[in-house]
């Protein structure tokens, strides 16, 4: 168990080092000390952008497994369970209908109608069979696709399309100083999930077991779906949903140290984090100066991780 | 001593309880017996809150049910379900420390520690303590889960066929276990039993149960003859005597 929480600490701090000395301007070390307006360069960008990466990579990964034990499924995230593509309808609502509001108001717009998406989702799941668990993520495309055809509709109505395309596609190059800090309040649902970390492991292994075991189930659900809105809300806000981190992180992470989440839960969050990350810094140089969106890698990456994931568990079972 | 009264559950217009009325004595165990779909299993998720019942009454030691917090009742009673669909990669260790949850809400003292290794050595599975439950055959995690039940050091223990994927030797070391679990520590067991012959050696009394109703119950000695049970299970039962123990024999 250490050396799990070691090697996440040590990649993390080499790759967020890196992060601050990637990027379409040359920047290196000795600079810092010389060049006032490299250190401005950090403090402006590329250290909010490292930031911003940690944090949208750690508590979406974090939202992942809390979905995954709540549905005791582990083929859903977020992005599976309609909860990404019903707070975007909210978020078209709130700029169709108020638009001026701040952005932390359309944040919580975007988090309640999220909060409906998700349950409406739950209630779903309610009905199929748990024998068959594939049914689970597939019903939750279907349900995903549905909603996100609603968003589509309206903002293609209203000439909002494109607002759709910044949403889906996860992306840190617009990120400066003050446009990303309210991914710091994802940052501290994802330590508040940490607290109740035992709660929510209990809750993943069946109502019947957590409930005789005298676990308040009906509350740890809504206060971890609530929790799940919330940050999916905020980084749809912010930077954007990347599909892949929800799924993949907590899956790798249950493969190598189990599900029990007290454990776990540090390294899911880091994984995450230095995962979204990485693809950023790749985004970064690829084709450099310009830059490719760290969703877009993440998707194509993810897919691969997940595909292995996926074959892998078969031999394995 | 937990007494049931008036208990009817219907569910998509099937009625698995019809008017239960009967009573569960401390100190003993108490074996609930019966054809498949007679309701035992939903008669003890409903002791156990696991089923929501339509009407009718559970009241344990003349409290209502009901009026009993979910921690109070962790505390109260253990219950081990039929079905241990764990989707989650759970170690057994981590999973006999969350049998501590209700008294110790997740920060293990020395006590609950000490709860833990016991109940692992007590139920064979001290070399398996560091697997995840996945990795388990069926007979383990079903010993994993009693093993967790125990940890929850419950009064009363209701268990949903415990027999279930249990060998020889372990079947019969979990039920000198509940024996000793009621002679030595005041525990009180009902335990959802198919075996005949398990019944008649282990059981103080039975409730027996068929299409939602109880049929008989009663001390085991007294209520379990050859004709009361060749009429509840609708098939001829011989009960043979040998050397003071009684055996029944239905295999052909």
């Amino acid at each position: 168990m250490p050396i799990a929480y070691f090697a996440t600490v040590i990649g993390l701090l080499a790759l967020g080092t890196g992060s601050l000395f990637l990027g379409a301007q040359d920047l290196s070390l000795p600079q810092v000390w010389q060049d006032p307006g490299a250190l401005q360069l950090i403090a402006i960008s590329r250290l909010p952008r490292t930031l911003a990466a940690l944090l949208t990579g750690a508590s979406m990964a974090v939202a992942g497994v809390i979905m995954q034990l709540l549905v005791r499924n582990r083929f859903v995230e977020p992005g599976t369970t309609g909860t990404n593509e019903a707070a975007m309808i909210g978020l078209l609502a709130v700029t169709l209908l108020a638009p001026g509001l701040p952005l932390f108001v359309q944040m919580l717009v975007a988090a309640a109608a999220a909060l409906l998406g998700t349950l409406g989702f739950l209630q779903l799941t309610r009905r199929l069979p748990p024998q068959q668990p594939l049914l689970v993520p597939l019903v939750g495309l279907i349900y995903a696709g549905v909603l996100y055809s609603v968003a589509t509709f309206i903002a293609y109505q209203t000439d909002l399309i494109q607002y759709i395309g910044i949403w889906m596609s996860g992306e840190f190059s617009g990120i400066l100083a003050g446009r990303y800090e309210l991914l710091w309040l994802a940052g501290i649902l994802s330590i508040l999930v940490y607290f109740t970390a035992d709660q929510f492991t209990l809750a993943g292994l069946g109502r019947g077991l957590a409930v005789s075991l005298g676990l308040r189930y009906g509350q740890v659900l809504s206060l971890g779906v609530a929790t799940v809105s919330m940050v999916s809300a905020l980084v749809i806000v912010t930077v954007g949903t990347l599909p892949f981190v929800g799924l993949v992180v907590p899956n790798v992470v249950s493969r190598m140290m189990g599900d029990n989440l007290r454990q776990s839960l540090p390294v899911v969050a880091g994984l995450g984090g230095g995962l979204v990350l990485a693809c950023d810094m790749l985004g970064r140089v690829i084709r450099h100066p310009y830059e490719i969106p760290a969703g877009t890698i993440f998707g194509v990456l993810g897919a691969i991780v997940f595909l292995t994931l996926l074959l892998g568990r078969r031999s394995h079972v | 001593m937990i007494e049931i009264s008036n208990l009817s559950y219907s569910i998509a217009g099937q009625q698995i309880l019809d008017g239960i009325n009967t009573h569960l004595q401390r100190n003993q165990i108490t074996a609930l017996i019966g054809p498949n779909g007679a309701g035992k299993s939903t008669l003890l998720g409903a002791i156990g809150r696991q089923v929501d019942i339509n009407t009718g009454q559970i009241k344990i030691d003349g409290e209502d049910l009901q009026n009993i917090t979910p921690q109070d009742q962790a505390r109260l009673m253990a219950i081990v379900a039929q079905h241990l669909h764990v989707g989650s990669r759970i170690r057994v260790v981590d999973l006999l420390g969350f049998g501590r949850w209700p008294h110790a809400k997740g920060r293990l003292g020395p006590q609950d520690h000490f709860i833990i290794q016991s109940a692992l050595a007590q139920f064979d599975l001290t070399d398996l303590e560091n697997r995840f439950l996945d990795e388990l055959s069926g007979g383990q995690r079903q010993r994993a889960f009693l093993a967790m039940a125990h940890a929850q050091d419950a009064d009363w223990l209701l268990l949903d066929e415990p027999l279930n994927n249990l060998d020889l030797k372990h079947g019969r070391s979990l039920m000198a276990h509940l024996r000793q679990m009621v002679s030595e520590k005041s525990k009180s067991v009902v335990v959802v039993l198919h075996d005949l012959n398990f019944t008649l050696a282990w059981a103080d009394q039975i409730v027996a149960m068929r299409d939602g109703q109880v049929v008989f119950a009663g001390p085991t000695t007294t209520v379990a003859t050859s004709e009361a049970l060749s009429d509840l299970y609708q098939t001829p039962i011989e009960l043979l005597n040998l050397n003071g123990h009684f055996f029944a024999q239905y295999h052909r």
